[in-house]
């Protein structure tokens, strides 16, 4: 086996089973803190190994043994100083519990690390490192925050977690409905971000973090199927996840929506995803954040051609979702929509308007660059794009507002 | 693992005999499951007394150690399994006494 290979095999079983390993040590051990850092030593001890002696059979099991011992290092290293309660865990043995339907160690780590007793960005940052695998500075670049200043978040919430004994475990039916929010905002982050990875060294689109997504949520509804926002957020993935080979070009390159092979998205996808929101729009409920987004992507998905698209829904249902969620983001994208429908003049006026929110923001720099390029600003637009590349993080974006850039008159 | 509930006022002396009894309720049922350890309701913090005996004599301070808008009105301390069963008696008990209540555990 080369090299190439080797290294192909250990980021799929980090993609395959970081989560699942962090989740057995936690519940073996207790502790998320020595979870986790058992099983990053384990992945870096793999990493010196496997290239020697060849990839484990069973990778999983191989990477999961080698965590336990790394970690039972770790509490004989502390106990040797004196901590003898990090001894006694050593011993403890959870008693089984029942297995269900929704017996998923996966599913039990998240509920822990969405608990409300933690701030939101708190769950999605240890949701992104525990369950997703991701790293302290991806994360750090997806929250446009310090790196620092993450690491002491993950630190502070795992420390937090530990003192004042958040159990490891799915809520029961009654608490279920209110822990559930907080969980489907924690998964539409990761969803976005392996949709939009960031690092330099990272793939355009992480098909790892997307369908691990889309894999609880859907766990999550088969818990949960009258739950509209559940659904919502489902149909969203789906919706967008059928459009994901098309997103990218052979080249690495971004394709935006209005360039794409409709061709190629995935009909399938679009079929759940609409039908999803067909069964949400029978309900005659008021939909909530994920269902408006959802039908959003519906309007874009019934459209066999760009030229097709009804942008007057679109606009519609942006109006609808800033009534619900009044934030900058949502409006810079209702701002793109309203660039289709009444011009790029119209629209490049609403999103300057957002420039003391966004202005640390990639996409608020690349919609004014397209903008301002369809009014013919070519040196306002250069400059846009500049600062849009500046802050940009994925690499199939760069090289999409990179082209774009090269291209002006 | 034991928790302290801190109840959150920012007036003194302020209980009214409803919030009195829906507290009472509450405390039989702590008591009754078994999640009571203690509880109390404290006087205002202008009658509080610091005392440093840090040094070479105790020196005696009139008032409280820190002047806030909110204090200090009352505790429980409660036995409880894990976090959630103490949020959710937490939520009770603010219900129950009608003011913010801060959960902390025991090291």
């Amino acid at each position: 086996m080369n090299a190439v290979d080797v290294r192909e095999a250990i980021t799929r079983a980090h993609q395959e089973e970081w989560a699942r390993v962090v989740a057995s040590l936690t519940r073996r051990f207790g502790d998320l803190d020595i979870a986790e850092e058992a099983a990053a030593e384990a992945f870096a001890t793999a990493l010196v190994r496997w290239p020697a002696d060849g990839v484990p059979p069973n990778p999983g099991g191989w990477l999961t043994t080698t965590a336990n011992r790394k970690a039972i290092d770790r509490i004989r290293r502390e106990s040797k100083r004196g901590d003898k309660q990090k001894e006694a865990q050593m011993w403890y043995d959870d008693p089984p519990e029942p297995r269900g339907a929704i017996d998923d160690e996966r599913l039990r780590l998240i509920f822990t690390c969405a608990h409300p007793a933690l701030g939101m960005e708190t769950r999605v940052a240890l949701t992104l490192r525990m369950v997703g695998g991701l790293t302290v500075p991806e994360i750090a670049r997806a929250f446009l925050v310090q790196e620092t200043a993450m690491a002491q978040r993950i630190t502070r919430a795992k420390a937090k977690i530990k003192a004042t004994r958040i159990p490891y475990r799915v809520p029961s039916a009654e608490d279920l409905p209110g822990r559930v929010s907080g969980v489907l905002a924690v998964l539409f982050l990761v969803f976005n971000e392996g949709y939009l990875a960031t690092g330099p060294d990272t793939d355009p689109v992480r098909h790892d973090l997307t369908s691990e997504a889309i894999r609880l949520t859907r766990l999550i509804r088969a818990l949960m199927p009258e739950d509209g926002e559940v659904a919502g957020l489902l149909a969203l993935m789906l919706l967008t996840e059928a459009r994901r080979t098309a997103r990218v070009s052979a080249s690495g390159e971004l394709v935006t929506l209005d360039q794409q092979d409709r061709g190629d998205w995935d009909a399938a996808l679009v079929a759940e995803g609409h039908r999803l929101v067909r069964e949400r729009l029978a309900a005659g409920v008021a939909p909530g954040r994920y269902q408006i987004l959802a039908a959003i992507n519906a309007v874009h998905t019934s459209a066999r051609d760009v030229r097709d698209t009804d942008w007057s829904q679109i606009v519609a249902l942006y109006d609808q979702l800033i009534h619900l969620d009044p934030s900058p983001i949502v409006a810079l994208n209702r701002a793109v929509a309203v660039a289709e429908l009444d011009g790029p003049q119209v629209a490049l006026a609403a999103v300057d308007r957002l420039e003391d929110q966004l202005a640390g923001y990639h996409a608020y720099h690349a919609t004014r660059a397209d903008l301002l390029r369809r009014l013919g600003c070519s040196q306002d637009s250069r400059a846009a794009y500049d600062r849009a590349i500046e802050l940009a993080g994925n690499t199939a974006e760069t090289a999409y507002l990179t082209r774009r850039r090269d291209q002006l008159g | 693992m034991q928790y302290l509930f801190s109840v959150i006022d920012d007036k003194t002396n302020s209980g009214t005999p409803d919030e009195m009894a829906a507290i009472d309720v509450f405390n039989e049922r702590l008591q009754a499951e078994g999640y009571w350890v203690f509880a109390g309701g404290l006087n205002s913090p202008s009658t509080a007394t610091v005392i440093d005996n840090r040094g070479v004599e105790a020196v005696f301070t009139d008032g409280p150690f820190v002047e806030s808008k909110e204090l200090l009105a009352g505790f429980w301390i409660i036995e409880a399994p894990d976090l959630d069963v103490a949020l959710k008696l937490a939520a009770e008990g603010s219900k129950a006494c009608h003011r913010k209540v801060e959960v902390r555990p025991f090291l």
